[in-house]
C-alpha cells in the first residue's frame, strides 16, 4: 500500500501509513556497505500544501516507531507524541504536513535485520550492514525525494530522535529551516556507550540468540532482550520518579519473601517493562541501533570541533533538556548550544524543570508543549506559513 | 540583574523607560544581542519594532523559556561565563541593560562585548545619584531607592558605580561614550558627551552608546 500517488493527485486525505520500497536505489552507508532495495516505512498526518513548504519529520527515538499519532495498528494503542502531534496541538495537523518514518535497521517496517535479503536467501539477521545515525538519515532523504518535498519546515525528535535532527542539520542544513534537538546530545558518552553494551551483552549471551541466527532456529532471545531493556529503562527515569512511583513497596505482599521473587513493586514493574518489549521488538534490532547511536559523534567529522559542524547554518533552533535527565544531561545540551552560537547559528535553549528523567520528553511536560507551540508559530510566520 | 523589589520585570513605574530608548538607538535589521534579556520586552521590540535580528541570553530559567514561547531566540547562560562562546564581530549591538552591576566581572563582561560587536549599548543604575549620597551620608544606612529597591543582604547587585566610574572603565577598555541619556524622574536628557560631574549627581540612571575606539 502507498499514499505516494494521493499526494500526486491531491488527494486532501493523507493520513496514513505507507510503506515505499525504493528497489532500484542503493543506500551508500557509512561502513562502507551497500544497501539494496531499500523499503521505508512511513506514516504522514495533514496535508502538503502547494508550496511543499509545510513538511515537518518527526525523528523516532531507539524503541519508536513511525506512529507517532494516531492510532499504532500492531496494538491499538495511540501513537507515541499524540499529546503533542494533532489537530490544534503544538505540531498541528490542520497546519503542516507531518512525516514520521520507521528507521533503518528498526522493526517496525523499514529495511532492517527481520527483512529478506535482497536475493531471497532469507532474513538478514546478523549478515545486515551495521549502520548509522548519518545512514537513517540518508534513508529519509530517499524518502524525501520519493515524495518530490524539496525541504523540510522542521525537524524534530527527542534522544535518538534528536541526534537524527541534529544529522540532519549538520548535513543537510539547506533542507531544514528549523530543528528542534530535545533531551538529546551531539555525540553519545562514554556512560552511554556503557548501558548499551550492557545491554547487548545480555542479548549475547542468551542462548536462543543463535549468533544472531535465531529467526532461522525458530527461537528468540527474550530473556537477554528483557534484561536490556530492563536496564536501559531505569536510565530513562529518574531517582525521584522511582522513589515516588514505587519507592520500597512490595509487590502483592504483606513482608519480604526471603528469596528471589520480585518482592518490591519496582521490580515487578521492570520485569513487566522486559517482557511487554520482547513483544514488540527485535534483538537484533536492539544490537544494531543501540549501536548507531554510539558510534554518533557529530564533531569527529569536522576535525573534533562541534562548531565547523554549523558553520555558516541557516537553519535555526531550538534546543531543549529536561533537568533530571541524567542520560542526556542539560550539560550536554548547553555543550551544543555553545557550539551553535560559535558558529553564529540562530539558537533558542530552554532547559525544562522536571523530575521525570530522560522520559520527560515523551509526557505531559506543559513547559515543552509552550516551547515548541511559541517556536514554531515564529518560525512558520517567518516562513510565510501562517 | 533586575531589583526584585522593583516589580515583576524590574519596572520603575510602569514601564522600563530605559527600554523604549535602546530600541530607538538600534538600527532597523540590524544583529544585536541582548544580555541579561528577562522575559523579552526589550528583545521583543527590537525584533517587531526594529526588524533586529535578535537574540537573547538570559541567566533565568523561567525568563528563557517565557522567551522562546514568545517566539524569541533566546539561551540560558551567564554573561559572565557564557559570552566567550559568541564570536567576534558576530553582532552589529550588543547590549546589556541594567545587568553590569549583578556581575561578577563587569570589566570583562565589557571587554568580550566589546569584542562581539562594535557597538555596545549599556543601562545601569547611578550609585552617584544625590539620594543614594544622602541616604549613605545622613542616615548611615545602605541606600535603598526606587532604582535599587532591595537590602543590601539580598540585593543581587554585587558591582554598582557612579557614572563618572563607569566612564573610567569605558575610557580603560577604549569604548568611546558615543552618547548617554541620564534618566531622572522618569525625563530623560541626551547628549553625545560623557556625564559629568552635575550628571553624576542628578541622574537616577543612563543609557550609554559606547563604540570601540
Amino acid at each position: 500500500m502507498s499514499d505516494t500517488d494521493q499526494i500526486e493527485n491531491g488527494s486532501k486525505n493523507l493520513d496514513g501509513i505507507a510503506t515505499v520500497e525504493l528497489k532500484n536505489i542503493a543506500l551508500q552507508l557509512d561502513s562502507g556497505q551497500v544497501l539494496d532495495q531499500v523499503t521505508i516505512s512511513y506514516r504522514t498526518f495533514g496535508q502538503l500544501n502547494e508550496a511543499k513548504s509545510n513538511a515537518i519529520l518527526i525523528c523516532h527515538a531507539l524503541t519508536l516507531d513511525q506512529h507517532v499519532a494516531g492510532d499504532n495498528p500492531t496494538n491499538g494503542k495511540p501513537g507515541w507524541w499524540s499529546s503533542i502531534v494533532g489537530p490544534g496541538l503544538p505540531i498541528d495537523t490542520d497546519k503542516f504536513f507531518v512525516i514520521c518514518q520507521n528507521v533503518i535497521g528498526g522493526c517496525a517496517g523499514s529495511t532492517g535485520p527481520t527483512s529478506m535479503k535482497p536475493d531471497g536467501s532469507g532474513v538478514y539477521g546478523i549478515d545486515f550492514p551495521v549502520i548509522t545515525i548519518a545512514d537513517m538519515v540518508r534513508a529519509q532523504n530517499l524518502l524525501l525525494d520519493h515524495l518530490e518535498i524539496p525541504d523540510l519546515f522542521c525537524v524534530l525528535g527527542g534522544s535518538m530522535g534528536g541526534m537524527q535532527t541534529l544529522q540532519w542539520a549538520a548535513a543537510h542544513s539547506e533542507r531544514v529551516f528549523c530543528a528542534i534537538p530535545i533531551a538529546t546530545s551531539a555525540r553519545h558518552s562514554s556512560q552511554n556507550i556503557a548501558f548499551h553494551e550492557v545491554g547487548r551483552q545480555a542479548v549475547l549471551a542468551d542462548p536462543e540468540f543463535h549468533a544472531g541466527a535465531y529467526q532461522q532456529h525458530g527461537a528468540r532471545p527474550r530473556k537477554g532482550l528483557a534484561v536490556a531493556r530492563m536496564a536501559a529503562h531505569i536510565t530513562y527515569l529518574s531517582e525521584t520518579a522511582l522513589q515516588r512511583k514505587f519507592g520500597r513497596n512490595l509487590q502483592d505482599r504483606d513482608a519480604v519473601t526471603y528469596g528471589f521473587e520480585a518482592d518490591f513493586q519496582i521490580e515487578s514493574y521492570l520485569r513487566h517493562q522486559g517482557m511487554t518489549f520482547v513483544e514488540r521488538f527485535d534483538a537484533n534490532s536492539y544490537l544494531y541501533i543501540t549501536r548507531a547511536m554510539d558510534y554518533f559523534d557529530i564533531a569527529a567529522d569536522h576535525g573534533g570541533n562541534l562548531a565547523a559542524a554549523f558553520q555558516g547554518t541557516s537553519t535555526r533552533f531550538c534546543v531543549m533538556s529536561f533537568t533530571s535527565d541524567w542520560l542526556f544531561p542539560t550539560s550536554e545540551s548547553i555543550a551544543l548550544v555553545r557550539a551553535l552560537n560559535a558558529a553564529g547559528a540562530n539558537v533558542s535553549f530552554v532547559e525544562i524543570e522536571s523530575d521525570k528523567g530522560h522520559d520527560a520528553f515523551l509526557l505531559d511536560e506543559p513547559e515543552m508543549f509552550a516551547t515548541l507551540d511559541g517556536f514554531l508559530r515564529a518560525a512558520a510566520r517567518d516562513r510565510g506559513l501562517s | 540583574m533586575i531589583d526584585p523589589k522593583a516589580g515583576a520585570d524590574g519596572n520603575l513605574g510602569n514601564k522600563r523607560i530605559d527600554l523604549e530608548l535602546i530600541a530607538d538607538m538600534v538600527e532597523s535589521g540590524s544583529r544585536v544581542l541582548d544580555i541579561g534579556c528577562g522575559r523579552g520586552e526589550l528583545l521583543d521590540l527590537l525584533v517587531n519594532r526594529r526588524q533586529a535580528d535578535g537574540r537573547g541570553l538570559e541567566l533565568s530559567q523561567a525568563g528563557v523559556n517565557a522567551c522562546v514561547a514568545r517566539g524569541l531566540s533566546v539561551v540560558q547562560g551567564n554573561a559572565d561565563t557564557d559570552l566567550s562562546y559568541y564570536p567576534d564581530n558576530g553582532f552589529d549591538t550588543v547590549i546589556l541593560s541594567q545587568t553590569l552591576q549583578a556581575t561578577q566581572k563587569p570589566r570583562e563582561v565589557l571587554r568580550e562585548m566589546a569584542r562581539i560587536g562594535p557597538q555596545l549599548i549599556v543601562s545601569i543604575p547611578n550609585f552617584g545619584h544625590w539620594r543614594v549620597r544622602a541616604h549613605l551620608a545622613l542616615r548611615g544606612r545602605m541606600p535603598e531607592t526606587k532604582a535599587l529597591a532591595s537590602s543590601w543582604y539580598e540585593t543581587a547587585n554585587i558591582h554598582l558605580c557612579t557614572l563618572l566610574d563607569f566612564t573610567d572603565l569605558c575610557a580603560e577598555l577604549d569604548l568611546k561614550v558615543a552618547q548617554c541619556i541620564t534618566l531622572t524622574n522618569g525625563r530623560a536628557h541626551q547628549s553625545t558627551k560623557a556625564p559629568g560631574s552635575w550628571q553624576n549627581l542628578t541622574a537616577e540612571q543612563a543609557v550609554f552608546v559606547l563604540q570601540r575606539s
